[in-house]
């Protein structure tokens, strides 16, 4: 068993176990929006950041990726967590205007307005849910992550019509941002 | 069937045949191959009367090596020349200077030749090679570089020719005589393409001291005592990394080696892979004799044509001696060597996306809680260190880590190499004393600024480093210094920048290059660099606004924190940097529209000065756009509607009328 402290109460739990189930079970709040329990964690949101204190050095880490580890501290709410979140969700303002459940989220924070500017902006905020659905739920893999830096995207293989997809329609499901449409074949 | 030769099998990189036709070489043999190279390349033991080296490195090669190789080769066919030797070897480090082929005559020490187009190299062959008449034209320096500390200076007569008095010692050439050779110790000495060459110049000695007089504890305690640390950016102490690697549990265990150098303007790695493989691979066999794995692992980029196929040349001649494979010089110490090559991205050098990239996944970090060391490649201990650290190994434990440690400063030992560029007169391959001021680096080694031009800043690390200014030049550099002056080592990329040069535009091109290059993966790297990048071209746009520097610190702040790699991480320290130091110059853009180096096209313009023009037309014959008005006896006009500001009107004006 691991002990360590979460926003300042102890927790004893199981090693393997990471922040962000520690504090879910503990009715704590950390947004995220690339992270569902039933699918492994990939950290590509950075929404869930918190402040681990870790042998008296502190540092941001991804609560659904972090382990918890015997005697450190996490912040889930300090200052640097909440200047961070601020600043990522204006980058997904930037990133997504369109997205209700980007805006809604931004508000929930307290960010009404982006002060930042990309060149192309999209509702996919590339979380990789989709990508993860396919493989891991359907056990299928006709999408994946494509090019890289700001060209990045979620395309079937070569952005052809993908053999293996099905239609379960798991990938626009899960996606937070509704980014998939489903378009009925004939 | 032994492990090795199932892998061998399984990856088809060697054939089972080739594995039986190898013939193992026994330590004594390392002998027996020197006594045969020295008589074979060696003029003092008889192998001919003079030896004639062309240096061919990708960067000899670009500038016309090869053409220069030709020239002599069919000069040699002609005359039908006997007792000379022609030979090739990689980069001399001089590359500014290249092409270079190096001279020595019998009794006399090697003359340095640089600069040479093919004309010149057969002048010199008829004169030199021939009738024994030094060409002090292209005569850069006589004699020998200093090699692991220890100075060879051409002082009596005997060993000098006449003529070779008005050339100086290669060790008063300024390039030259300011550096220590350790890990580029046979840099122009050696045909990286042969293994003899390298065992006659010492060559696995080190690996049979190893396996007949140390323990592997021995080789981890020779490294942690000789302080090296790793030479890939990190820093980090590689005796630690090896011991945690030995400790390890895990079998098998992986040596990797990290040759996927990318950083704008760096090419350690390759020189050192283009000049001495078997250093490396030496190196490696260390590690795995040290840490206990019989698997390595070199990825390499393939943008590295020349270094991949020498080092697959040294690897296949390494098999052929039993130096890898099964029972290396008949011990039961087992190792071998395989090469990956990266699929061209920059973020495959950071160790998670490296490992990704090797096992076939796409190149894209992850977040690891356990140390490689324990749970690595294939979640085996593995130890990852980059080319130059390897290189340094096997001096290492040939000379005992003491020795190592007597050069540096307090936290960082031994040497270091950097390549040097930008705006500075000898570009070229620098290996330097850790501690060495960058005064030193830039003016007694690098010859100072061209154009008569003054130093602005550099750029070390990469574009995860950061720029350093002038009222930094007397530090001395080593990890914590640079540290300390908001850049980082990085794997030694040295930038150089005059006073031409706009911070913000540099700034801008490294965001540009990082956002080019980050995997996409998290958006405060992905996006982030975008949005950062949005700012800076918006600044040098004449566009930026008083609150986008506060903009850009809290920006930075989050890339910094929320980012997963190290990529991402550092990719603001550029801009942080130059905002620390050159913070006036941000400001001039944003506030008075006005770019103080002239590099920011929308924020000058040129104007022809009325009182100093001589009406000659010059300006209106050159320009590109057609964007002057002139007339026979009239001043001429720009209009700036047309301008594309190429500056050319500057530059063919002789009165200075145009501004």
């Amino acid at each position: 068993m691991i002990k360590f402290t979460l926003d300042g109460k102890e927790f004893e739990v199981t090693k393997g176990t990471t922040i962000l189930e520690v504090a879910r079970g503990a009715g704590i709040k950390i947004p995220t929006l690339c992270y569902h329990e039933e699918m492994s964690p990939y950290g590509s949101c950075r929404l869930c950041l918190v402040e681990v204190i870790k042998r008296g050095w502190p540092s941001i880490q991804p609560a659904c990726l972090y382990p918890a580890q015997e005697g450190i501290e996490v912040m889930t709410d300090s200052e640097r967590v909440r200047k961070n979140r601020k600043i990522l969700l204006e980058l997904y303002l930037a990133r997504s205007p369109d997205s209700e459940a980007i805006r809604e989220l931004a508000r929930e924070y307290g960010v009404r307005d982006t002060r930042f500017k990309l060149k192309e902006t999209s509702n996919c905020i590339l979380c990789g849910l989709c990508v993860r659905a396919c493989e891991e739920i359907s056990g299928r893999r006709a999408i994946s992550f494509a090019h890289r830096g700001s060209k990045r995207a979620i395309q079937t293989p070569f952005g052809e019509l993908a053999e293996l997809c099905v239609g379960c329609k798991a990938c626009a499901y899960v996606c937070p941002t509704r980014a998939i449409e489903i378009e009925e074949a004939d | 069937m032994t492990p090795l030769r199932r892998i061998a099998q399984a990856t088809e990189i060697m054939k089972p045949e080739d594995i039986t036709t190898m013939q193992k070489l026994s330590i004594d043999d390392l002998e027996k191959i020197t006594q045969k190279v020295r008589k074979r390349t060696l003029l003092s033991e008889g192998a001919g009367r003079a030896k004639v080296t062309v240096h061919m490195g990708t960067c000899g090669i670009a500038a016309g090596a090869g053409k220069v190789l030709t020239a002599l080769e069919d000069a040699f066919k002609k005359n039908d020349v006997k007792g000379v030797i022609l030979t090739t070897s990689g980069c001399a480090g001089m590359c500014c200077r290249e092409p270079m082929i190096t001279v020595e005559l019998k009794g006399e020490a090697p003359v340095h030749y640089v600069g040479l187009s093919e004309e010149n190299a057969l002048q010199i062959f008829a004169e030199h090679v021939l009738e024994g008449k030094l060409v002090e034209e292209f005569a850069l320096g006589v004699g020998h570089e200093r090699f692991l500390g220890e100075s060879v200076r051409v002082g009596a007569a005997a060993a000098r020719s006449e003529e070779a008095e008005d050339v100086p010692d290669l060790l008063d050439v300024g390039f030259f005589g300011h550096q220590t050779l350790v890990a580029l110790k046979n840099r122009g000495m050696i045909d990286p393409e042969e293994i003899d060459e390298y065992i006659a110049r010492g060559g696995y000695r080190a690996l049979a001291k190893a396996l007949t007089q140390m323990t592997p504890e021995d080789i981890v305690n020779q490294v942690t005592i000789s302080g090296l640390r790793g030479r890939g950016g990190g820093g980090f102490p590689t005796g630690r990394k090896w011991a945690s690697a030995a400790k390890a549990t895990g079998r098998p265990k992986y040596i990797i080696c990290n040759a996927d150098e990318g950083d704008p303007g760096a090419y350690m790695d390759r020189s050192i892979i283009e000049s001495d493989p078997h250093s490396v691979i030496e190196g490696m066999l260390l590690s795995g004799l040290g840490v206990g794995s019989i698997e390595g692992y070199v990825y390499i980029r393939a943008e590295y044509p020349l270094a991949t196929s020498i080092l697959r040349t040294a690897i296949r001649q390494a098999r052929e001696y039993g130096l890898l494979g099964d029972n290396i010089f008949g011990t039961d110490f087992c190792f071998d060597l395989f090469i990956k090559q990266g699929a061209g991205a920059f973020v495959c050098g950071e160790s998670s996306a490296l490992r990704a990239s090797i096992e076939g996944l796409p190149g894209e970090p992850t977040s690891k809680y356990d140390h490689a060391t324990d749970k690595g490649l294939w979640e085996k201990p593995t130890v990852l260190n980059n080319v130059e650290t390897f290189a340094n190994v096997p001096i290492i434990i040939d000379k005992g880590g003491e020795w190592y440690a007597s050069m540096g400063t307090e936290t960082s030992k031994g040497t270091k190499v950097f390549s040097l560029v930008g705006n500075i007169n000898n570009t070229g391959l620098i290996e330097v004393e850790m501690g060495t001021t960058l005064r030193e680096i830039i003016y007694d080694i690098g010859g100072g600024i061209p154009n008569g031009k003054k130093f602005k800043a550099v750029q070390t690390g990469g574009p995860s480093g950061g720029c350093i200014p002038a009222e930094k030049l007397d530090m001395p550099v080593d990890f914590e210094q640079l540290k300390e002056a908001g850049s980082i080592m990085g794997s030694g990329g040295m930038i150089v920048m005059d006073e031409g040069t706009c911070v913000v535009n540099v700034a801008k091109y490294f965001i540009e290059f990082c956002n080019d290059e980050s995997c996409g993966k998290c958006i405060s790297c992905r996006d982030g660099s975008a949005a950062l990048l949005n700012i800076l071209e918006r600044i040098c746009d004449g566009k930026g606004q008083e609150e986008d520097i506060e903009l850009m610190k809290d920006l930075c702040g989050t890339i910094t924190d929320a980012s997963l790699c190290g990529l991402g991480t550092s990719l603001a320290n550029p801009v942080l940097s130059t905002l620390m130091y050159f913070g006036d110059e941000y400001i001039a853009h944003i506030r008075d529209k006005k770019c103080p180096a002239k590099i920011c096209k929308p924020l000058f313009q040129y104007k022809v000065i009325t009182d100093n023009c001589k009406k000659c037309g010059l300006c209106f014959t050159n320009c590109p756009s057609d964007a002057i008005i002139w007339k026979k006896k009239e001043v001429a006009e720009i209009i700036q509607e047309k301008c594309v500001k190429c500056g050319i009107c500057v530059e063919v004006c002789k009165f200075g009328a145009v501004e």
